[in-house]
């Protein structure tokens, strides 16, 4: 193993990490806010917008990215009308160009993972809502979007770790993001394995933190989850016989405020 | 010149060598979709294995193989085979580079990605056996082979083909980044039609278009194969 070139082979791909890193987040972001509309349009009901919608998620979900992406960046200064508009400094840029089109393929993607989290709100819970006299809004804000959001977060956080792979494909578009400088140190030195090795480890530390972070969202939004207080006082002062004991111990949360009835003999009186 | 005549089978017409490329990638995502069901099926086994090494080589592989872009993955294996293959000829006396074979290194790129997916696809299949039925199979005194082939296997196809039906649509997808190798397979035909007519938009519309077929065609393969297989199941959710 040769150190030397392998620290310095991570050096240089390190230094275009943050590029990585901006694609990614922008994609996402755009794309995210993308799905918020084809949802929209597709759960919206109405005959055109829902089938627009449709289409649009069928054409980027079955196509693959790198054709999307040339299609971008190549395919539309063929037009030009497209090269004299508004636009062109914007889409004339490959960086943007591959955030553009990266954000519109998870944006299909996206759409689809709300729509399955929408379809898996229970029924019930919203006839509820309507029962107790919640408006729309309120339905949506307190009900809908709250159960929705955490049935779907599994499936986005997938869909994130596929975008962080997916914006290797922007070196093909001349960024050179981290995959393309690993390509551009292959053909250079012809050492692929070693090159190979630094661009898998930072891909997989990013990936690795994203999952974390991830993880810890769905933890913090499923409490109902995290199994319910055990040995009620109530259970322990009536004294029902094998109530108490059942259940699993109480977590021991740091600053929670200390257990109530901890012992036999501080149990409180019981009215009669 | 109209886009009929560029689109069609004319002497001016690129349809066929689009066609052309679409057969070639339908080959190599089937040999790819291959390998990766052998080597999958090893690092299922791994993963589902009772030795802590095993388990520890079957996670490295699913993590390494779905955390790193494909892109890399196909680079190792083009770049990093032909190196290997370059050093293995100047051993034998044969002086200079030596190219792998574009359409094995490309297969190979995507059947070891498809491998790690099919690995997790295999694995849950084989969590979803009613234990009681291999424990029966044990009781009347059948043997690990006998078990593994007339209990085990024909079941962990049977719940596989679902999973598999994603793992084919995204190798599909992922055959395209073959192109950088050379094959000329749809994206890379794409690309040469649209380099040399100029009309970029055109055919990598058309491209995307072929694809889509592609997709949406075995989407259909799948949708039957799957009401085929379910013939075997009792009624039950999500089995209609």
């Amino acid at each position: 193993m040769d150190f030397a070139f392998l620290s310095e082979t991570m050096q240089q791909l390190l230094a275009v990490t943050p590029l990585t890193i901006e694609l990614w987040i922008l994609c996402i972001t755009i794309g995210c806010v993308i799905s918020i509309f084809v949802t929209w349009a597709r759960v919206s009901g109405v005959p055109g917008l829902s089938h627009l919608a449709a289409a649009y998620v069928f054409v980027f979900r079955g196509s693959p990215l790198l054709i999307q992406m040339f299609l971008l960046y190549y395919g539309l200064s063929q037009f030009v009308a497209v090269r004299q508009s508004i636009f062109w400094p914007i889409l004339r840029d490959p960086f943007n160009s591959a955030v553009i089109s990266l954000a519109l393929c998870t944006g299909a993607y996206q759409a689809e993972i709300w729509r399955g989290g929408l379809q898996a709100v229970p029924a019930r819970e919203i006839e509820a809502g309507r029962a107790i006299g919640m408006s729309r809004l309120l339905l949506f804000r307190r009900i809908i979007v709250p159960n929705a959001l955490r049935q779907a977060l599994p499936a986005y956080s997938t869909e994130i770790v596929l975008m962080m792979k997916a914006t290797a494909l922007a070196s093909l578009v001349t960024v050179w993001e981290v995959t393309g400088t690993a390509q551009r140190l292959i053909s250079q030195t012809y050492r692929t394995f070693e090159v190979f090795l630094c661009a898998a480890i930072i891909y997989l530390v990013l990936n690795f933190l994203v999952i974390r972070v991830m993880r810890l969202v769905e933890h913090l939004v499923s409490p109902h989850l995290r199994g319910r207080p055990a040995a009620e006082p109530l259970a322990v002062a009536v004294g029902v016989p094998g109530l108490a004991e059942a259940g699993p111990p109480r977590p021991v949360v740091p600053g929670a405020p200390p257990e109530h009835a901890a012992s036999p003999t501080e149990m409180p009186e019981v009215p009669r | 010149m109209n886009l009929i005549e560029i689109l069609g089978f004319g002497e001016k017409g690129w349809g066929g060598l689009l066609l052309a490329g679409m057969m070639m990638t339908l080959a190599v995502t089937i040999t790819a979709l291959i390998i990766g069901a052998i080597v999958g099926a090893l690092v299922a086994w791994a993963k589902l294995s009772k030795s802590l090494v095993w388990r520890l080589i079957g996670d490295a592989y699913t993590t390494v193989f779905r955390g790193v872009p494909e892109l890399l993955i196909i680079y190792l294996i083009y770049f990093g085979g032909s190196l290997w293959v370059s050093w293995l000829g100047s051993l034998l006396g044969l002086q200079g580079f030596i190219g792998l074979p574009a359409f094995g290194a490309g297969a190979l790129g995507v059947g070891l990605i498809s491998a790690s997916y099919q690995a997790e696809v295999y694995r849950g299949s084989y969590l979803a056996i009613v234990p009681g039925e291999i424990e029966a199979a044990r009781a009347i005194g059948m043997g690990r082979m006998k078990r593994f082939f007339r209990i085990i296997a024909p079941q962990i196809m049977r719940f596989s083909l679902p999973g598999l039906g994603n793992v084919w649509q995204l190798s599909l997808k992922d055959s395209a980044l073959i192109s950088v190798t050379g094959l000329a397979e749809l994206m890379r035909q794409s690309e040469v039609a649209a380099g040399s007519t100029r009309l970029y938009f055109v055919f990598y519309i058309a491209g995307g278009v072929l694809y889509l077929v592609l997709t949406t065609l075995s989407d259909r393969v799948f949708g039957v194969a799957e009401r085929r297989v379910a013939r075997s199941f009792r009624g039950g959710l999500g089995r209609g």
